[in-house]
């Protein structure tokens, strides 16, 4: 399972490396670690209107939000002087990126045609659009949208001839006519419309302000198919956030946005709302979608009976605080309209200096020796299954993000390797999890083959619910934030499964396999899994009537205190006799006799074929083959 | 040493030899508010030191250089502002960027100059410019933002799985705990705060809870019958379960902990200031706060918010009378001291396997 997994990276890797040239053995690097090319954009205002440091930090947001989702990953984007902007982009990024960065930023009113979920709606649900007749128009399935709703019943010209661009009128009634403006090819383009995607998130089209436009919110939550643009970005004067003011002056918990338009604005909205007004019974047609950059940033719709005649509209709904001026800020930018000139475009070196990746490289390599020596020291030869595992771990890792970095444009950045370090503290933790549970299952008294089946059993719960919560840290991090965050967030969920899938896959099979061999299930004294040294020690039941007398009287344990010296140590415990099995109380018994002397005190034992009460303590098979009983009954430990 | 040490893992594991952690969870609680405390003042005072990407600052190109050589740049920089590690950067093939923090029209000549001189050339070829931040507030607020969602989910989903809000209740403070001292030690050690830093403080925020919840995950083990039996108290059986756990949390940060302590020690002696060192120095206190909070602050919270509950009170009571009635009526007990009990692993019997099962005796055979 875990080769085969291995081999479909490594052999789509070789694929790639053979067919096209993004792919490489090697993962990309990000700007701190490998350079880029450093972009200088100066804003530039249509009238020389003064610059804010808000529009710079605006228009930073609006840049950030292209570039992070067209996929780059962690542009380091910063205002320099008073209007100029510095994108500097990991690699060599290609014609279209540079112009997607330096595009303007528009804003513009549209009234809303049609609201659907984000998601893509199949071709078979788009008929009632594109073939039936639109005086059918009641009768056809609303399929998550609204845009079957009869607007205008005036008779129109069938269309057969699917995706037309043609509108089906010579002159549309008003802005909201989706008659008109639907025509089958939007409708197609709606339809097709995925805003799950992140591609489809990166603004940036510059829409003809005539048509109508298919388009999703800036969240990706919802599609939009919107009117010919009616308000200009400019018309609006200001915007402020606030607590709404109640008519007597009083001040209510809600926040608000306040939007002034100037005097050409004010005249367009009034005519925009007393139009959407008598849409109210067919919503979302009363709805107007302010759309920056190409993607909607907020749709409110009309309040009943209200026309905004004086140019001052305030909208409201689910805001906080910050939200609120979120929005805010984005209409005082709209109302801006920047264009970026591109000053000049230079290879800039890694950030955070050459010197750095490499000594960064030699100590982790050094912490990584440190680690193998020690997991070694603890565990001896299980030790080597930790760096077996440790490696395959690795070696998955690297093949995925070389893969990661060829399809998806994915840069390891040093954020990234933080993360990788960090994981290899967290795979190793799975393993000693795992051991450590064996050996409890070991202390218990069980032979190896079944301590490991229970240990697993045990492991397996831990390991998947901490796993679980790491897991659940790096989605949450790479879906909501931003820049090096999300460059950590996916390199920590990324070795979280991989170290699943190691723990799963490889150790723990490798595990049951070592549990057959005669190195580990006798308990090697260097195997780490001897009962003897793990104190399985009190003496024990070992089925088939037999009892194995405790580590304390093994005869490789003379390193260990002998048996009397082994008395409780900490406060708290209770002295002998009363917790003592049965078994441990013949022990005792047998010490006991021992000490004294005699040598025939064992014929009370329950078994007295089996030479378990050979008093000096020598091993079991010695003892069993001194007494010539059947030697093909082994000795379990 | 190893034989010690897995003796020592061995007495833990079965309670031969016991740390009374959760008994003494007063002064670890005292320890812990004490350590917060200091923290907490360390922050205001001297606080943290943000770099030049959360500030801004000014920089300085040079242009028509013959050598770009970096750390010439950054040496003759930082002999003006030494405050603050310059960030050095080629441009193209014979221009070099160097941002420092903001400095004044006096030290932004005096910069200026030396840059010429040292590169030699003429001063005009050093242009200087304020830069704004490139982690502005908006990727702060992002970044929080996403914390509190896991905060908020991390919770849904430990209170699930555990099937007790306490147990979520106590990691969050362990939580809580690890990052506040993580950021007072960074700020006591006056380093500069870089996104690194912050990274490094993220992925505090994972391990702290990674390592309480393998920890609360032995305790919900132990004490998953806890109210069946009457032999030890909920309190001695999540203490037993910390025992047995130690072996696994010393191992798991020395592991942990090695990779990162290379890379602080090269990092802090070999390149001096920089992303490396800023980065391992928070993931080095986290870890290890991070570790003594799993042992030494989670269980013992989350004891002392279990013992609230009625049944745990009625069953603790149950046990600690039934002690004292044993004690009093066997002879060797010491009187009047039901306290002195031992608690450890209880070794149920359980199938060995068929090979452990008795063979029967070949009928062939004598």
């Amino acid at each position: 399972m875990l080769g085969a997994v291995i081999v479909a990276i490594f052999g789509s890797l070789f694929a790639g490396t053979q067919m096209s040239d993004d792919a490489a053995w090697t993962p990309k690097l990000a700007l701190d670690l490998e350079g880029g090319t450093q972009l200088i954009l100066t804003a530039v205002t249509e009238n020389n209107e003064p610059i804010t440091s808000e529009t710079i930090t605006q228009a930073i947001n609006v840049i950030r939000q292209r570039v992070d989702s067209s996929g780059v990953a962690e542009a380091e984007i910063t205002s320099q002087g008073g209007r100029n902007i510095v994108v500097s982009l990991p690699g060599n990024p290609s014609e279209e990126t540079i112009a997607l960065v330096s595009k303007s930023a528009q804003m513009t009113f549209r009234p809303v045609l049609a609201i659907g979920a984000p998601q893509a709606t199949s071709a078979d649900g788009t008929t009632d659009g594109a073939t039936a007749p639109p005086s059918d128009e009641t009768a056809a399935p609303a399929d998550g949208s609204t845009d079957g709703a009869p607007e205008a019943t005036d008779g129109a010209a069938e269309e057969a001839t699917p995706p037309s661009d043609t509108p089906s009128k010579p002159a549309p009634d008003s802005p909201s006519d989706v008659e008109y403006y639907v025509t089958p090819a939007v409708e197609a383009a709606f339809d097709s419309l995925d805003c799950t995607n992140p591609d489809n998130l990166i603004g940036g089209e510059v829409a003809d302000p005539d048509k109508a436009l298919a388009t999703c919110d800036e969240d990706g939550t919802a599609k939009y198919l919107l009117g010919p643009v009616e308000i200009k970005g400019s018309d609006v004067s200001s915007a402020t956030s606030g607590l709404r003011t109640t008519s007597t002056g009083a001040t209510t918990n809600e926040w608000v946005v306040d939007i002034k338009f100037n005097s050409e604005g004010t005249k367009l909205f009034r005519e925009t709302t007393t139009r959407l007004q008598g849409l109210a019974a067919t919503p979302p047609q009363n709805q107007f979608a302010m759309v920056l950059d190409g993607l909607v940033i907020s749709a409110p719709s009309l309040d009943a009976g209200v026309i905004i005649s004086n140019g001052e509209a305030q909208i409201s709904g689910t805001f906080n605080r910050e939200s609120a001026a979120t929005l805010a800020n984005q209409l005082n930018f709209g109302a801006l309209p920047l264009t970026f000139d591109l000053q000049s475009q230079e290879q800039i070196s890694a950030t955070l200096g050459t010197e750095q990746l490499q000594k960064g490289l030699i100590a982790g390599a050094i912490g990584l020796l440190l680690v193998v020596i020690y997991s070694l020291f603890q565990y001896r030869a299980l030790g080597m299954v930790t760096v077996a595992s440790l490696l395959i771990a690795g070696v998955v890792t690297y093949g995925v993000i070389a893969v990661l970095s060829w399809t998806q444009g994915y840069r390891l950045s040093l954020p990234g390797v933080a993360g990788l370090i960090v994981a290899i503290g967290i795979t190793a933790d799975s393993f000693i999890v795992y051991f450590e549970r064996i050996r409890d299952e070991l202390r218990d008294g069980r032979s190896l083959a079944p301590a490991v089946d229970r240990g697993w059993d045990r492991a397996r719960r831990t390991i998947l619910a901490s796993d679980a919560v790491n897991f659940l840290a790096a989605v949450v991090l790479y879906f909501l934030a931003v820049g090096g965050v999300r460059g950590f967030a996916f390199t920590l969920g990324l070795t979280t499964l991989i170290d699943l899938l190691v723990v799963f896959f490889f150790t723990h099979p490798l595990m049951t396999l070592l549990a057959r061999t005669r190195f580990f299930a006798s308990g090697h004294r260097f195997s780490g899994l001897d009962p003897r040294r793990l104190g399985a020690a009190a003496t024990r039941y070992v089925g088939r009537g037999k009892v194995v007398p405790g580590a304390a009287s093994a005869p490789d344990a003379d390193t260990l205190e002998t048996p009397g010296s082994r008395v409780p140590v900490a406060a708290g415990v209770r002295s002998g006799a009363a917790t003592m099995t049965i078994a441990e109380r013949r022990a005792a018994e047998r010490a006991a006799a021992q000490a004294s002397g005699s040598e025939q005190t064992t014929r009370d034992e329950p078994e007295p074929g089996r030479g378990r009460d050979k008093p000096d303590g020598t091993t079991p098979p010695d003892a069993s083959g001194e007494r010539g009983s059947d030697t093909t009954e082994g000795t379990e430990h | 040493m190893a034989v010690g040490f897995a003796q020592w893992g061995n007495d833990l594991y079965t309670g031969r030899r016991s740390y009374d952690i959760v008994g003494r969870r007063r002064t670890w609680y005292l320890i812990s508010a004490v350590i917060v405390l200091l923290s907490a003042v360390l922050l205001i005072k001297p606080g943290l030191n943000p770099g030049i990407e959360f500030r801004g600052g000014s920089q300085f190109v040079v242009s028509g250089v013959s050598a770009t050589d970096q750390t010439l740049a950054a040496d003759v920089v930082s002999e003006v502002a030494p405050e603050e590690a310059p960030r050095v950067t080629t441009v193209g093939g014979s221009a070099l960027r160097i941002q420092t923090l903001a400095l004044d029209e006096e030290r932004l000549a005096e910069a200026q100059q030396a840059l010429a001189e040292a590169f030699d050339v003429p001063v005009e070829n050093v242009a200087s410019s304020f830069v704004g931040p490139s982690w502005g507030k908006d990727v702060t607020q992002k970044a929080l933002n996403g914390l509190l969602v896991f905060l908020a989910l991390v919770t849904v989903v430990m209170t699930l799985y555990f099937r007790n809000w306490r147990m979520a209740a106590a990691a969050l403070i362990a939580l809580f705990h690890d990052l506040v001292i993580t950021v007072g030690i960074y700020a006591a050690v006056g380093w500069e705060v870089t996104p690194a830093t912050v990274i490094g403080f993220l992925t505090i925020l994972g391990y702290s809870i990674y390592d309480t919840v393998v920890v609360f995950d032995k305790v919900r083990e132990n004490t998953a019958d806890v109210l069946e039996q009457t032999r030890y108290t909920y309190a001695e059986k999540a203490n037993l379960a910390v025992n047995q756990t130690l072996v696994r949390s010393i191992n798991t940060s020395v592991v942990a902990l090695l990779p990162v302590s290379a890379i602080l020690f090269i990092g802090a002696f070999l390149l001096g200031a920089g992303t490396l060192r800023d980065i391992a120095l928070a993931l080095f206190i986290g870890m290890a706060v991070g570790t003594f909070s799993s042992i030494f602050l989670a269980t013992p919270a989350e004891v002392t918010l279990r013992e609230r509950e009625p049944k745990i009170v009625e069953h603790t009571a149950k046990v600690l009378a039934a002690r004292t009635a044993a004690a009093e009526g066997s002879p060797e007990g010491a009187p009047g001291s039901p306290a002195v009990v031992h608690v450890g692993q209880l070794r149920p019997g359980a199938h060995l396997g068929s090979a452990a099962q008795p063979k029967r005796r070949k009928s062939g055979k004598k």
